[in-house]
């Protein structure tokens, strides 16, 4: 089981932080700021798993941002750098061309479809072309904005 | 009976409930309509029901009489009631459950299912959606292999079921991209998991072998973790690749050379300690000092394990020493100076190495340490020249005392690092002859602002004057410390030239009891004042001038080694007999004794005790005495027990016998060995008892033994 999905910028800047076990506000501050002090001292060309803790880190540098994930002893890295490049692939897929602005600007979508692909730390759906309907399906229902402001609260 | 009312019937029935007695009113009601309906094994609303159910365990209510029926909608065929059932079964069971067994006897079941779906992955063609670079949904059959890998833990049925398809997904996968190697790799460590046949856990390994020639630095971290995890089991499998896992040492990146580092630990052994050993000390000489301790003390254990010699031993730990000696833990010093103490023959190299060593580089302190040691103990040995092993160097007294002297001063010294030396300097004085100069030294240090220098100094400086007579006594060579750890007299013996560890085999020989109620038997039978029990030797307390070291190194030393024979069987590994017993050399004690004469202490009724004697060195207080039990009737003896008891003024110890069977017709002997200590020089005497089975009877009978030899005890 994955224990958290981190994305951060090559400055350290976090992107996106999904969680997905309990940890205290705490805790999660001194993950991402461990976690990433760790990463960005690699050199380029080194492996691309690290041992932290009990955990074992899994990241994957994509353009200007890093991914990086926690997983637990019992898990497969090589798939874990599959998943990883699945995400970027779905992302891609729903944003055409996908770059950091995109994520920086548009992150709950970014949120929603990493919902629809991983849920509970494992991978729920593994086809692309049913993520990329649920995500048109969960679109078409927002409102427009004239629709937003004429439809009453409740 | 009618068709039980649907969920959402249930539900809203329920919230039109307006107090929590009605509520409960018709949940009472429900349960009990489902239940009469579970009674009858009705098929066709089973589902239904536990739904229904479910929802009423979520408002609190008890519902374990529907696990059972969970159980039965997981077998049946139907996907509604499939998904119920697996429902059911999440919320109402934990492990304490007995039904959780039978559903896991279920799931067992799925298996041929679960491998069908497997094989349609990969036999499939291509589905877009699913596909990654050209592999069928590779989450889903990774998914797949980890449940089967849980399912045939342990489970010799599922694992025989799973045999063909993980060696046909093993051969198939396409290992160019990395999403074949993830599947291959969760297929590696479903082999390893399952009760595989062997040819599967070859090509398991075989498999990892390939990962590790593998480019790609992120396979070759997997497969060394991996062949980690293996190596216990599968050694010797692993060991094929041991030298591409010591060309990784090599490696350019952190985790991948630590992960070889560990693997290169795992896989030595007695035949290829020498060449791993060499790459092993290039390692520690090029790598990050964060590895440095580890890898240092793992090279010690490595040694001590399988040296082929005692001079190679030395060698490698001069080599770490030499080039690692900063970062060597703590404790390895006192582990070190016991191993020199104990290669005797390899004193004089030893010493003139590590002297060699202190002339180039005196910053790095656990060599400082050892090498004072070593300089304080062997000093005579330095200067007279006598290495064999290579080209003895001519150094003076004067040069020996110039360096310890330059140790004392030094600012790199750490304040451990010159007691030590001081301790040196003092313990020459007995070797050397420039007794006047170390006077000197040492009464300068008698106002040092170090505490524990100005200690040492002043009761040095005491031992100069007013106990000069007891100078030489205490100072003289330490004896052979035997290691409390439970490898030592095994490792004692393996270092000594490759001889047979089978003898020594750690066979624990029963830890020797002498209970207080036999001891004082004998000590009633015999009546007199003048006996004592058999006890342990307790090292006469040296006074505390001798360096703090030295007192630890003492206070662990026990003269004897044995286990003490109160009712309390310690730890302590008693000197078994065999090292004394049958092996050609006796490392362990100078045969000064030598010509001590063998005598006869006991013969009657068939059964013959005989002496040897042996005189332990250095202490020439101690006699060590083996005896030799023979059996000349025609029966064996059984449950054979040798006891001794010695006057007051002696102090004895019995160490555990050979067995206690005495075969018959001097077939064979059993040998015990009894350490006497006679600090006082008297007459050796001794009672002895001896008691055994002899054609179905016991017998006892005692004696007194009192013709030692006056060699034994002068």
């Amino acid at each position: 089981m994955m224990r958290f999905l981190l994305l951060f910028s090559r400055q350290g800047k976090l992107r996106l932080q999904k969680w997905f076990m309990a940890f205290s506000d705490r805790d999660k501050k001194k993950i991402i700021r461990d976690v990433t002090q760790m990463v960005l001292v690699r050199p380029p060309k080194s492996c691309n798993f690290l041992q932290w803790r009990d955990l074992k880190i899994v990241y994957r540098r994509y353009a200007s941002l890093y991914f990086c994930c926690g997983l637990e002893q019992g898990d497969n890295e090589l798939l874990t750098l599959e998943l990883l490049h699945r995400y970027v692939e779905l992302l891609d897929q729903y944003f055409g061309n996908v770059c950091e602005l995109d994520i920086i600007f548009n992150f709950e979508k970014a949120y929603f479809i990493l919902d629809e692909f991983i849920i509970g730390g494992e991978v729920q759906e593994t086809s692309k072309a049913s993520v990329a309907k649920s995500m048109e399906e969960a679109d078409s229902l927002q409102e427009t904005m004239e629709e937003y402001l004429n439809k009453p609260t409740y | 009976m009618p068709a039980p009312i649907r969920l959402r019937e249930l539900i809203r029935t329920i919230r039109t409930a307006r107090t929590q007695a009605e509520e409960r009113e018709m949940i009472q009601k429900e349960c009990a309509a489902i239940r009469s309906s579970f009674r009858e094994e009705d098929n066709t609303y089973r589902c239904r029901n536990v739904a229904k159910l479910l929802y009423m365990h979520m408002l609190g209510y008890p519902a374990h009489f529907g696990q059972l029926e969970c159980l039965k909608l997981i077998a049946s065929q139907k996907f509604t009631d499939k998904r119920i059932g697996y429902l059911g079964a999440m919320l109402l069971l934990d492990e304490r459950q007995d039904v959780h067994l039978l559903m896991t006897n279920c799931i067992k079941k799925l298996v041929p299912q679960l491998v069908r779906i497997l094989k349609n992955l990969i036999m499939s063609g291509y589905s877009p959606e699913h596909d990654v670079s050209g592999i069928s949904d590779p989450f889903l059959q990774v998914r797949i292999l980890r449940l089967l890998r849980i399912l045939g833990k342990g489970d010799d049925d599922s694992s025989e079921a799973m045999n063909d398809i993980l060696a046909q997904v093993a051969t198939n996968t396409e290992t160019s991209k990395n999403v074949g190697n993830a599947i291959l790799y969760e297929t590696v460590l479903t082999i390893m998991d399952i009760k595989s046949e062997s040819g599967l856990r070859v090509l398991a390994i075989n498999i990892l072998g390939r990962f590790l020639l593998n480019n790609d630095k992120n396979i070759r971290y997997v497969a060394l973790t991996s062949l980690l995890k293996t190596v216990q089991t599968d050694h010797n499998a692993v060991q094929r690749h041991r030298s591409t896992i010591v060309d990784c040492l090599k490696d350019l990146d952190v985790s991948i050379k630590r992960r070889a580092m560990e693997l290169s630990f795992a896989l030595v052994n007695g035949n290829n300690i020498r060449g791993m050993m060499k790459e092993l000390l290039y390692f520690l000489d090029s790598c990050d000092p964060d590895f440095k301790a580890d890898c240092a003390s793992g090279i010690f254990l490595a040694a001590e394990k399988y040296a082929p010699s005692k001079r190679w031993h030395i060698d490698t730990i001069m080599r770490v020493l030499t080039t690692a000696g900063s970062y060597v833990r703590d404790d390895s010093v006192p582990n070190l100076i016991q191993l020199i103490t104990n290669s005797v023959e390899m004193h004089a190299y030893t010493v003139q190495r590590l002297y060699k060593a202190l002339l180039d580089d005196i910053s790095q302190q656990p060599l400082v340490q050892v090498a004072s040691w070593c300089i304080g103990e062997y000093g005579d040995l330095l200067v007279s020249g006598q290495c064999e092993e290579e080209e003895p160097i001519q150094v003076s007294e004067d040069e020996v005392l110039d360096v310890l002297e330059g140790l004392l001063v030094s600012n790199l010294s750490a304040p451990v690092t010159r007691g030590y030396s001081l301790t040196a300097i003092m313990k020459l004085s007995t070797r050397f002859s420039s007794v006047n100069r170390i006077k000197k030294v040492v009464s300068i240090y008698g106002s040092s602002i170090d505490v524990e220098l100005q200690q040492r100094a002043v009761e040095y400086n005491a031992l100069f004057k007013k106990y000069d007579h007891m100078r030489p006594a205490l100072l003289e060579r330490m004896p052979i410390m035997e290691k409390t750890a439970t490898n030592g007299p095994a490792e004692i013996v393996q270092t000594n030239g490759e001889t047979d560890s089978t003898i020594l085999d750690t066979k624990h020989l029963p830890s020797i009891i002498q209970p207080a109620s036999q001891v004082n038997d004998l000590l009633d039978l015999l009546g007199g004042n003048d006996v004592v029990p058999v006890i342990q030797t307790a090292v006469p307390t040296k006074p505390a001038s001798a360096g703090g070291e030295l007192l630890d190194l003492l206070g662990d030393l026990s003269l004897t080694g044995g286990p003490t024979p109160t009712p309390a069987p310690s730890v302590t590994l008693s000197q078994p007999p065999f090292l004394l017993d049958g092996l050609a050399s006796q490392p362990l004690f100078n045969d000064i004794a030598a010509g001590i004469p063998p005598m006869t202490a006991y013969n009657k009724n068939g059964i013959k005790i005989e002496f040897t004697f042996e005189r332990a060195n250095p202490n020439p207080n101690i006699a060590v005495i083996t005896i030799h039990a023979t059996n000349s009737t025609e029966a064996d003896m059984t449950e054979f027990v040798f006891q001794a008891a010695v006057p007051k003024t002696f102090q004895l110890q019995l160490l555990s016998p050979s067995s206690n069977v005495v075969p018959a017709l001097n077939q064979g002997s059993v040998t015990q060995v009894i350490r006497v200590l006679n600090p006082q020089k008297q007459q050796l005497r001794m009672r002895v008892k001896l008691t055994y089975t002899h054609k179905g009877s016991p017998v006892q009978d005692l004696a007194e033994v009192n013709n030692f030899p006056p060699q034994s005890w002068q």
